[in-house]
C-alpha cells in the first residue's frame, strides 16, 4: 500500500471514529475506556512481527516484550469490559 | 519501487486486516446502548484474534529453517523456537490481564485504565524500538550494497518520520500514564506539583522532540533515536504532574486519545490498517471524551493541560469559611424525610466511590421504593475520576441504568422533587456556577438540586471544601440539611432507621 491509501484510510477511520464515539451513551464511557485500551493493543501485531523476525536478537526480546505487554492488555480490556458490561441492567418487570 | 516491493503483502491478508478493523468499529458502535454493547464486545474479541492470527500466520511462515536452527542456537534453550517464545509471551501476558480484570473492584477502575495506558504505550515504544533495529523485517528499509565496504541499511525518510512520532507519542502515553495512576492510586498526592518556569521547559522539550524527528530524516544514527524516545518519556512526566487529582478525567482521557495515536503511528510504519483503523478510532474517542469532560468543567482543554488546577477534593481542607450557621440532621431525620416524599433523586460523586457506599445507596433506594417513593438517579459527567465512573458503580450495585440519568435528561425535575439526596458530590452541585461570576467555577454545568424541596447533604465534615477550592452556597440555605459523617455509614444508618 502506498503513503496515500494509508492516509486516505486513516483520514475516513476519524471519520467513522468520531461519528460512533459520539454516539455512544454517557452511561457507557467507562466501559468506552476499556475496551478502547483492549483494542489499541492491536500493536502486538507489529511486536509479532518483531518476535517471529530473523536478524537482530535484541529486535526479537524487545518485541517479545511487547508482545506480553499488549497481551495484558487486550485480554484485561475485554475481560475488564466484559464483566462491567454484565452488569448493565435493565428494571425488572414485575409483569413479566 | 523498493517501497513498494517492500511492502508487498498478499490480498487476503489486506483484507483479514481490514475485517479486523471493520470488527473495532463494530465493538465501539455496539456501545451505543447497554443491549447491543455485550455483542459488540465479543465482535471486539474476534477482531483480534483475526488481526493475531493473521499475523502469525504469515510471519511464522517465513522463519526459514536455518534461521529457525539459528534462533535456538541464540537462546541456547532447547525446544523454544519463535512461536513458542510468543506463545509463553501472550500467556504470561494474557494470564496477567485475565487475573487483574476479575479481581479488580469497580472503585479502582480509573488507575487500572490508566495503568491499562502506560502498556499500550510502553508496547508502542518497544515496537518502534524493535523496527529501528531491524528494519528490514518489517519492510522498512532499503539495504544498499556498494561495491568495497559493507552493506548500508537505509531506512525509508516516511518510516523514520511515522517510527519518531510513534515512539514519541508512545512514550508520553506511558510515563503520563504512569504518573496519572500514581496519583490515582493515591501513592502520590492529588496536589499539583508546579516547577518554576514549568511551560517553558515543557515548551521546549516538545521543539526539541520535533526538532529530532526532523533531523531524524537526515541521519538515523542510534543517538537520534534514543534521545527522542528519552525526551518524550521525560516531557510525559512534566505535562502530568502539574495537573490535580480533580482534573483526571479529563488526562485519563486525554491519554487514551494519545494511545490510540501512537497506534495508528505505528500503523503508518507497518503499512497495517487494522492498527490504522483503530488508532484512529480509539483517538478520536478519547478525543471526544475529553472534550466532553472539559464542557462539564466549563474549562478549556488547554488551561486543564497547563495544570496548576485542583487538588483532591478529600485532601484539601481549610479555606472554608466554617462559621456561617447551617443545619445539622440525623439519619432519623433523613430517614424520616425521604420515606414521606413522591420523589427522591439521589445525586452520587466521587466521595461516594471512596467510601464505597453504592451498595448500602441501593439497599435505601430499594427500601424507599418499596414504599412507593420514586427513585432516581442524576449523573454529572464529571463526578468522579473517570468519564462514566458513577455508572459503572451504579451498575455494580445492581441499580438499574433506566433510573439513572444524565445532567440533561433530569435537570428539570428537581423543581418537582421532594428530596434531593447528595452524596459525595459538591463543586457539581454548587449554585454559585450559576450566579457568582468571580467564582472559579462559574459557567460550569451543575445540577439544579437547590430547587428540591429538600436538600440531604452527606459529607464528611463541615472544613473540606470541593476540587475547586470553593466554598458551597448550598450548606448554609434554608432547604439544605446537612448530614456530616462518612458516606455509608449514614446511608447505613439510613437503612437502619427505614427499617
Amino acid at each position: 500500500m502506498d503513503f496515500i491509501s494509508i492516509l486516505s484510510i486513516f483520514v475516513l477511520a476519524c471519520f467513522v471514529g468520531y461519528y460512533v464515539v459520539w454516539s455512544v451513551t454517557p452511561a457507557l464511557h467507562t466501559p468506552l475506556m476499556s475496551v478502547t485500551n483492549a483494542i489499541s493493543s492491536v500493536i502486538v501485531v507489529g511486536a509479532l512481527i518483531a518476535a517471529a523476525a530473523a536478524g537482530s536478537a535484541s529486535s526479537k526480546w524487545l518485541g517479545l516484550v511487547a508482545v506480553a505487554l499488549a497481551s495484558v492488555n487486550i485480554f484485561g480490556g475485554f475481560a475488564v469490559t466484559q464483566r462491567m458490561l454484565a452488569m448493565y441492567k435493565k428494571k425488572e418487570r414485575k409483569d413479566a | 519501487m523498493p517501497e513498494a516491493a517492500a511492502h508487498a503483502q498478499p490480498a487476503w491478508v489486506l483484507l483479514a486486516y481490514l475485517i479486523s478493523g471493520v470488527c473495532f468499529i463494530l465493538a465501539l458502535r455496539g456501545l451505543s446502548s447497554p443491549e447491543s454493547s455485550r455483542r459488540g464486545n465479543r465482535i471486539g474479541m474476534i477482531g483480534m484474534i483475526i488481526a493475531v492470527g493473521t499475523t502469525l500466520a504469515v510471519n511464522i511462515e517465513k522463519i526459514p529453517s536455518e534461521y529457525a536452527r539459528e534462533f535456538i542456537h541464540t537462546f541456547n534453550s532447547g525446544p523454544w523456537n519463535a512461536l513458542g517464545l510468543i506463545i509463553v509471551a501472550i500467556a504470561v501476558g494474557g494470564g496477567i490481564g485475565l487475573v487483574t480484570a476479575r479481581k479488580i473492584q469497580m472503585t479502582a477502575m480509573p488507575q487500572l485504565v490508566a495503568a491499562f495506558h502506560s502498556l499500550v504505550g510502553m508496547a508502542a515504544v518497544l515496537v518502534g524500538a524493535a523496527a529501528y533495529l531491524n528494519p528490514e523485517a518489517f519492510g522498512i528499509a532499503v539495504r544498499i550494497t556498494p561495491i568495497y565496504g559493507p552493506s548500508v541499511i537505509n531506512i525509508f525518510p516516511v518510516s523514520r518520520i511515522e517510527m519518531g512520532l510513534g515512539v514519541a507519542i508512545g512514550a508520553i502515553t506511558f510515563s503520563g500514564s504512569v504518573i496519572a495512576f500514581l496519583k490515582l492510586n493515591g501513592n502520590m498526592s492529588g496536589k499539583p506539583i508546579l516547577l518554576p518556569l514549568r511551560h517553558v521547559i515543557n515548551l521546549g522539550t516538545l521543539v526539541a522532540i520535533l526538532g529530532l524527528i526532523a533531523y531524524f530524516t537526515q541521519d538515523q544514527a542510534p543517538f537520534v533515536f534514543f534521545t527522542i524516545a528519552g525526551l518524550s518519556f521525560a516531557i510525559g512526566f512534566l505535562l502530568i504532574i502539574p495537573i490535580g487529582g480533580a482534573d483526571m478525567p479529563v488526562v485519563i482521557s486525554m491519554l487514551n486519545s494519545y494511545s490510540g495515536w501512537a497506534a495508528a503511528a505505528m500503523g503508518f510504519t507497518l503499512h497495517n490498517s487494522a492498527m490504522i483503523i483503530t488508532g484512529a478510532l480509539v483517538g478520536s474517542s478519547g478525543a471526544i471524551l475529553s472534550y466532553i469532560m472539559c464542557r462539564a468543567m466549563n474549562r478549556s482543554f488547554i488551561s486543564v493541560i497547563a495544570g496548576g488546577f485542583g487538588g483532591d477534593a478529600v485532601a484539601s481542607g481549610g479555606a472554608a469559611a466554617i462559621d456561617r450557621p447551617y443545619k445539622r440532621g440525623s439519619a432519623e431525620d433523613a430517614a424520616f424525610l425521604m420515606s414521606q416524599a413522591d420523589q427522591v433523586i439521589i445525586v452520587p460523586g466521587y466521595g461516594m466511590a471512596v467510601s464505597q457506599a453504592q451498595h448500602a445507596l441501593r439497599e435505601m433506594a430499594d427500601i424507599l421504593k418499596k414504599e412507593g417513593v420514586r427513585v432516581k438517579y442524576a449523573i454529572h459527567p464529571v463526578a468522579g475520576r473517570m468519564p462514566g465512573h458513577m455508572n459503572v458503580l451504579l451498575a455494580e450495585a445492581n441499580v438499574p441504568y433506566d433510573e439513572v440519568f444524565e445532567l440533561e435528561d433530569i435537570n428539570s425535575e428537581f423543581a418537582q422533587t421532594d428530596v434531593a439526596f447528595v452524596i459525595g458530590a459538591n463543586d457539581v452541585t454548587n449554585p454559585a456556577a450559576k450566579t457568582d461570576k468571580s467564582s472559579p467555577i462559574y459557567g460550569m454545568p451543575v445540577l439544579d438540586v437547590e430547587k428540591a424541596r429538600t436538600v440531604l447533604f452527606v459529607k464528611r465534615s463541615m472544613g473540606g471544601v470541593g476540587y475547586a477550592g470553593v466554598d458551597n452556597e448550598l450548606f448554609y440555605r434554608d432547604n439544605t440539611m446537612m448530614l456530616l459523617a462518612d458516606a455509608k455509614k449514614m446511608v447505613e444508618e439510613i437503612v437502619k432507621a427505614l427499617g
